[in-house]
């Protein structure tokens, strides 16, 4: 019987971890979480960030966060039981908590929400994402630099206009160095698949590929790339441990400056529905230190970064010509347009594959 | 004819961690007991072996951890189901629940740490013969292990007396029991050796095929191996044809969207399930005609003492 207890004890662990410590008055702050914060991906930058923000604000408030929670409708039970427990300020982590979050928000109208790379909102929930494509961007000039065989291996995770959108932004970086230069795509159709992400990266170097691009969540490709002497990018946080002399740089979701000002914000007041959608510039998230390349390849990446963050380098700049060979309309001036880029769901020119689903 | 060879490597290292576990369950569910805990027993071998592994710096020590520790899970399951009797169904889909929590909280130190992955093996001569030299004489310990393993089961099921007596325990209980078998006795070394190779294939994960420990990285296998099982008709011969063909199909479809063959990934990504589920069906009707399920398969057996 006592093992059923544990096996009970332990189930319960799994349906959401609570962590919390106790005090009168203080600010409740609470997290939704899709993994388990040791994922070293995803929820792993997201509580680093709420690490940060305890370090800053603990004095004033007090963090509590729910892990593994699945998306979709379940999540509604998570977000309410955080709401019960006092939080006032609470923020879902991922896209398919949009729903559930929008759903609790419209029945505790004095609770705020805060929802991750989503894109309804309500006057006590804001929206926020980061401008990826922008990191994207300069790994494409890196990756066209770096690559020898003139193939560039990038394994998706779900053909949506995030992963489109950056899929774009590298060919579109990595054309203007090699204009003739190759990508070769593989979708996971999942997320997180260690083994199976370890097979596609096997699959693109075995096929020619010698820079390895992911937009899946675990080291496995890197330590692919590693083992075969290849070279390739990071995704969400810091893999470098796992290819030391293969890492080029890593997209680092750095979530810490957004939370603070927000709580900050909470706390004075003065907290209003918005939407954020930070890019380089407002440190919404980094690029890793550029290793493993020459000193040219290194500066260029880092002129790329100030240009972008002066806002004078739009990775999405006109003219973009789609794989049909039409010009794409350009609804931003002399770029295309936010909502052209939130919703892309097109190849530019130079890809040779063909967009599921089109 | 590098590109075959190494497809090939990647078919035998993605199909490995699927035959062990099937070949476990296979067992298990031939003595009469459903264990549907075989994804939970999967993720603690695999954080335990990654665990054992770094402390002692050892695979093999690791490797002995992670089967110490899907049997240990077994155990648990065999308390419940044949020892209190408790709906096996129920019992093991609790054992996955507690599997995937507790490997997260026995992993949970080892997140992010590495380990030197198991060696391959290296025949000065034969190792370097082109096409075969590698899939045959360069592999990992485990992938020659899961070979022995479902001929030494293929062997006890159906050339010894002990196997036609574990056979005659998942067929009619009542009656091996009437025969003075100790039914129960039985079903638990069977339901013990089913998490010995569960715990096999977990540790497989973190020590050769991806060598890092992240929690849920098993992603879904242990379900795979208990479909595979249904699917070969609890024969061992149509396992070895359910997991490889799985294994490659599922490697085929990575290369086929790597070269740009235009189908959509979504029915790339589904097409191991479809081929391996349509093939098994097949080769069962070609050749039992129909289902060959062990007749006692997940009904509990009390013995009136």
């Amino acid at each position: 019987m006592r093992k059923s207890i544990l096996a009970l004890a332990t189930g319960l662990l799994l349906a959401g971890s609570v962590s919390a410590a106790s005090a009168a008055d203080k600010l409740k702050v609470g997290f939704i979480y899709l993994g388990p914060i040791g994922d070293l991906g995803w929820t792993y930058q997201h509580d680093l960030a709420r690490q940060a923000l305890v370090k800053e604000l603990g004095d004033q408030i007090e963090t509590t966060y729910l892990e593994n929670v699945p998306e979709g409708p379940d999540a509604e039970r998570s977000i309410e039981q955080l709401v019960r427990a006092g939080n006032k300020l609470i923020f879902t982590t991922s896209f398919g908590y949009m729903d559930p979050t929008l759903k609790v928000a419209k029945k505790y109208p004095n609770v705020h929400f805060e929802h991750a790379t989503g894109y309804k909102r309500a006057p006590n929930m804001s929206t926020y994402s980061a401008k990826w494509f922008q990191g994207r961007y300069i790994q494409g000039l890196i990756a066209a630099k770096m690559s020898k065989s003139g193939v560039l291996g990038y394994i998706g995770s779900f053909p949506i206009p995030e992963v489109v959108s950056g899929i774009n932004a590298t060919m579109l970086a990595a054309q203007t160095i090699k204009p003739d230069i190759k990508v070769k795509i593989i979708w996971a159709n999942t997320w997180f698949d260690p083994g199976k992400e370890a097979d596609a990266a096997k699959a693109l170097i075995d096929q020619g590929a010698d820079v390895i691009m992911q937009h899946t969540d675990s080291p496995a490709a890197m330590q692919i790339a590693s083992e075969r002497g290849k070279l390739a990018f990071g995704q969400d946080s810091e893999m470098i441990k796992f290819g030391p002399k293969t890492q080029l740089t890593s997209i680092l979701d750095t979530w810490g400056p957004y939370y603070i000002e927000r709580v900050k914000a909470e706390l004075a007041g003065t907290w209003k529905s918005q939407d954020s959608w930070g890019g380089l510039d407002s440190h919404m998230f980094a690029m890793a230190p550029y290793t493993n390349m020459p000193d040219d390849v290194k500066k260029m990446a880092e002129d790329a970064q100030a240009a972008i963050i002066a806002g004078k380098l739009h990775p999405f700049k006109c003219p973009i010509v789609g794989q049909d060979g039409k010009p794409v309309e350009c609804k931003g001036g002399d770029h295309l347009d936010d909502s052209q880029i939130l919703g892309m769901n097109f190849y530019v020119k130079g890809i040779d594959d063909k967009l599921p689903g089109k | 004819m590098e590109l075959i060879e190494a497809i090939i490597l990647a078919v035998l290292a993605a199909s490995t961690p699927l035959l062990i576990a099937a070949t476990g369950e296979l067992v298990t569910e031939r003595s009469g007991v459903l264990n549907l805990g075989v994804e939970g027993m999967m993720i603690v071998g695999a954080a335990c072996g990654f665990a054992g592994a770094w402390l002692t710096g050892s695979v093999f020590v690791g490797t002995l951890c992670g089967i110490v520790a899907g049997t240990m899970m077994s155990l648990i399951f065999a308390l419940m189901a044949l020892g209190l009797a408790v709906n096996q169904v129920a019992t093991g889909l609790a054992l996955t629940i507690l599997g995937v929590g507790l490997s997260g909280l026995i992993g949970a130190g080892f997140v992010g740490e590495r380990i030197t992955p198991a060696v391959h093996l290296a025949i000065p001569g034969l190792t370097d013969i082109p096409l075969v030299g590698r899939v045959l004489f360069g592999e990992d310990g485990f992938v020659y292990v899961s070979i022995a393993l479902v001929i030494g089961v293929w062997w006890f099921l159906y050339r010894t007396r002990a196997g036609l007596i574990l056979r005659a325990c998942g067929d009619n209980h009542v009656s091996a029991h009437a025969l003075g078998y100790p039914v129960l006795r039985i079903r638990t070394f069977a339901v013990m050796f089913g998490g010995a190779c569960a715990g096999l294939a977990g540790a497989y994960l973190p020590l050769a095929y991806t060598p890092f420990f992240i929690p849920g990285m098993t992603a879904g296998r242990g379900w795979i191996a208990l479909a595979l099982v249904v699917f070969s008709s609890w024969r061992p011969g149509r396992l070895v044809i359910g997991a490889y063909l799985f294994g490659a199909v599922t490697i085929l479809q990575l290369h086929a969207q790597g070269w740009g063959i235009g189908i959509p990934s979504q029915f790339m990504s589904a097409l191991p399930y479809l081929a391996t589920v349509i093939v098994l069906v097949l080769l069962s009707r070609a050749r039992s005609g129909g289902s060959t399920a062990p007749a006692a398969l997940g009904t509990v057996f009390v013995p009136d003492r």
